[in-house]
């Protein structure tokens, strides 16, 4: 790519009363620059009161997720020569989340619907038993594996259209987890998981458009996590056991 | 009707039609060769048990699939929810079915000669 | 803003499943009135059916039929995804219900000509 000695930033600003408005800033190009750097930059000379979230600036802990030029992304993992367009670049919270303040979204929705999800462990065992042997190599096992990865980022739930269409839609990474979680020989609480992602905004308001899979910094497939609800759930229907 | 009765009742009617799609369109394709008359059309369908029961069947499965694809658009680009969404739902349904059954009826049984 | 990024197979496959679906609904009443014609005006058919030999109107039918197959090769690529164990082939699954859509809709149009 041509060499460029700074980069046009435009930046969401304002909190949650009244629409935000995009600001632009002109921050100097360095080599390998990420997107998180170009906020920090910012920050750091030209206006203190830019608000944004990181933690490990390493693509472990999820925290910096924002939509650069209309893809969320993990700001710390995405360098600027990959999102510049013609030298210029747009940043903006995560979609389909309410805005605490600039690039700050509030993530409570999204934890609230992991739990409604009950995409939370149900211990089988208590900490008097012994440890039960997990085989890595069956076939639920490996079902399960496939999805647990998933660092609770929000990216996918900003991706997807139909969180943005039906607010009661309990998204890709909550269903996912459901889903790892029905998979996963120490949960004692399938037919309860089941039972969540049956109801309203569950697996079957999904309309497999893909976004969440397209756009997950990890490489997960929370599309096919989602499918495997829906079938578990269409076996349970037919053998008469769904509520 | 919660969540999952109404996703089975949207992906059962869709394979119940997949068959009745398929024919439809061959139909289409062989009938319309050298044009359509009323006669021709109604020459293939009056008074046939088959396709009084092929075509009775699409309609119900259609009305179906139609006023149940319509309500999670409807809910997801119109904003309609509770009863409202059930209501205008229930009334696409049953609107479609009333047309259909009107129509096969038309063509299979009562039409004029 | 800028709206969200979205050009991906999937979610283009998504997007014509709904449009087209939408289309066919819309059009289904217009398709159940006019055979219903059949019962109480069958010269009001026959004037409609040879309205419909016109070239424009055939153009508008070949959308019709191009929308009714698309809407079922995208419904069963959509079943086998869900119903069937995934595999990794849904772009070519995709790319396949088009193509098919297009040969059953184009063979429409040329046998109408």
């Amino acid at each position: 790519m041509p060499e460029i000695s700074s980069i046009s930033v435009k930046v969401a600003r304002g909190g949650p009363e009244g629409a935000q408005r995009m600001q632009q800033f002109t921050v100097p190009a360095y080599e390998s620059q990420t997107v998180l750097d170009v906020v920090t930059w910012i920050q750091q000379n030209t206006d203190p009161t830019l608000t944004y979230r990181f933690a490990c600036r390493v693509g472990m802990c999820g925290s910096c997720a924002m939509m650069v030029n209309g893809v969320p992304r993990w700001t710390c993992r995405t360098h600027v020569d990959k999102v510049l367009k013609n030298g210029a670049m747009e940043i903006a919270p995560l979609r389909n989340l309410p805005v605490i303040k600039d690039l700050v979204a509030d993530m409570d929705p999204f934890f609230d619907k992991w739990v409604a999800a009950e995409a939370k462990h149900h211990p089988s065992r208590t900490r008097d038993d012994p440890i039960p042997a997990i085989d890595p190599d069956a076939p639920e096992r490996l079902v399960a594996s496939a999805g647990i990865e998933c660092i609770n980022c929000s990216v996918c739930y900003a991706a997807c259209d139909t969180v943005a269409g039906n607010p009661d839609y309990l998204g890709p990474a909550a269903l996912q987890r459901a889903w790892t979680l029905v998979n996963d020989a120490k949960d004692s609480a399938r037919d309860a998981i089941l039972d969540a992602v049956s109801g309203k905004g569950g697996c079957h308001s999904c309309h497999s458009m893909g976004s969440c899979t397209a756009y997950c910094p990890n490489e997960l497939d929370p599309m096919s996590a989602i499918a495997g609800l829906k079938r578990e759930t269409a076996k349970r229907y037919f053998r008469g056991r769904a509520k | 009707m919660n969540e999952m009765h109404l996703y089975m009742a949207q992906r059962l009617s869709a394979l119940v039609m997949a068959p009745f799609v398929l024919v439809h369109l061959g139909t289409m394709i062989y009938a319309i060769q050298g044009g359509l008359t009323a006669a021709e059309i109604l020459g293939r369908t009056q008074g046939s048990v088959f396709w009084f029961l092929f075509y009775g069947m699409f309609v119900v499965a259609v009305s179906i699939h139609a006023a149940l694809g319509l309500r999670v658009i409807l809910s997801e680009w119109a904003g309609l929810r509770g009863a409202v969404l059930s209501g205008v739902s229930l009334a696409i349904g049953l609107g479609l079915f009333a047309m259909g059954a009107r129509a096969v009826w038309a063509v299979t049984a009562g039409g004029a000669p | 803003m800028k709206a969200v990024a979205r050009a991906h197979p999937l979610w283009l496959a998504y997007i014509l499943h709904r449009l087209s679906g939408i289309g066919l609904a819309l059009f289904l009443p217009a398709h159940f009135y006019v055979l219903s014609l059949a019962l109480t005006d069958a010269a009001r058919l026959d004037a409609f059916l040879r309205f419909s030999d016109l070239a424009l109107v055939k153009l508008a039918e070949f959308g019709l039929v191009f929308l009714l197959a698309v809407h079922f090769f995208g419904g069963l690529r959509l079943m086998a995804l869900e119903f069937l164990p995934w595999s990794a082939q849904q772009k070519t699954w995709a790319a396949a219900a088009l193509a098919g859509s297009f040969m059953i809709s184009t063979l429409f149009l040329m046998r109408a000509i």
